[in-house]
């Protein structure tokens, strides 16, 4: 699908850069005209994504993470957050909801459900060593219906 | 992340403000949980209505909240959350843990300062 438009961000794990994250991602989607709850939804979504990369990803840390979104044709929108922090072992369990290497009862292990409920698509690709990437992907229906 | 609290009788009541996510949680946890072990209330009330923002680090808050009031029987109850916020809390089902009440603004809201300003 053509790229209409694209915009690359990077910056330091430290979890003040989550508030920062997901205001430039809205900022980019603004031209997508979302609604309230789309926006919202976009921003919860990377704000979970982000805040993996800081928490998990770069545990050890402050590493950079990456941000690459896109508007695609048709009102669709692709954001990829990556970390080259340690990777996942099993992506598949970490994102089973409740499933948390956290702080027992401060984090709720939900950031994956979270990402899938509120986007239309959600991949991640980890190894271990290496680093995670989440890709989110959300058609926006506002314009759609013109 | 500001914060508003106040106890009394048996009730203390966080008013939490703006943006609630992962950098903000730890300081709102730390001062509702020294006001919650030095007064042991039997209701803990987080009202959301200032709050613009939630991710899911606030669902770990409302959880964490629960598990510390719980030691004395005590319970969470959930003031006026937007609806986007709401959609978080009914995906993470914290409708199981603590009751959610939705009511209509209180006198004194912005819209009604500005109108008194003018």
């Amino acid at each position: 699908m053509k790229v209409l438009n694209e915009m690359k961000l990077s910056f330091p794990s430290r979890s003040a850069n989550e508030a920062f994250a997901r205001t430039a991602l809205s900022a980019f989607a603004a031209a997508l005209d979302p609604t309230i709850e789309e926006l919202a939804d976009m921003k919860t979504a990377v704000s979970e994504a982000v805040t993996n990369a800081i928490v998990h990803g770069y545990r050890e840390g402050i590493g950079t993470i990456y941000i690459h979104a896109k508007i695609l044709e048709k009102n669709r929108i692709v954001v990829r957050i990556r970390d080259t922090g340690c990777g996942i072992e099993n992506v598949k369990q970490a994102m089973e909801p409740l499933y948390t290497t956290g702080p027992a009862g401060e984090r709720s292990g939900l950031g994956f459900a979270v990402m899938e409920a509120f986007m239309d698509k959600v991949t991640v690709r980890s190894r271990v060593g290496r680093g995670t990437s989440v890709t989110l992907e959300k058609t926006i229906q506002s314009k759609g219906a013109e | 992340m500001p914060l508003k609290l106040h106890a009394e009788k048996n009730r203390v009541t966080a008013c939490l403000m703006g943006e609630i996510d992962h950098h903000g949680a730890g300081s709102l946890r730390e001062e509702i949980d020294e006001m919650l072990k030095r007064v042991r209330p039997d209701i803990l009330v987080l009202d959301f209505r200032d709050v613009t923002f939630m991710d899911s680090s606030g669902i770990g808050l409302v959880m964490g909240r629960y598990r510390l009031i719980r030691e004395w029987d005590g319970a969470v109850e959930i003031h006026n959350p937007p609806p986007s916020i709401k959609k978080v809390m009914r995906l993470a089902g914290l409708d199981r843990i603590a009751s959610i009440h939705s009511s209509p603004p209180k006198s004194g809201t912005n819209q009604e300062k500005m109108e008194a300003r003018v």
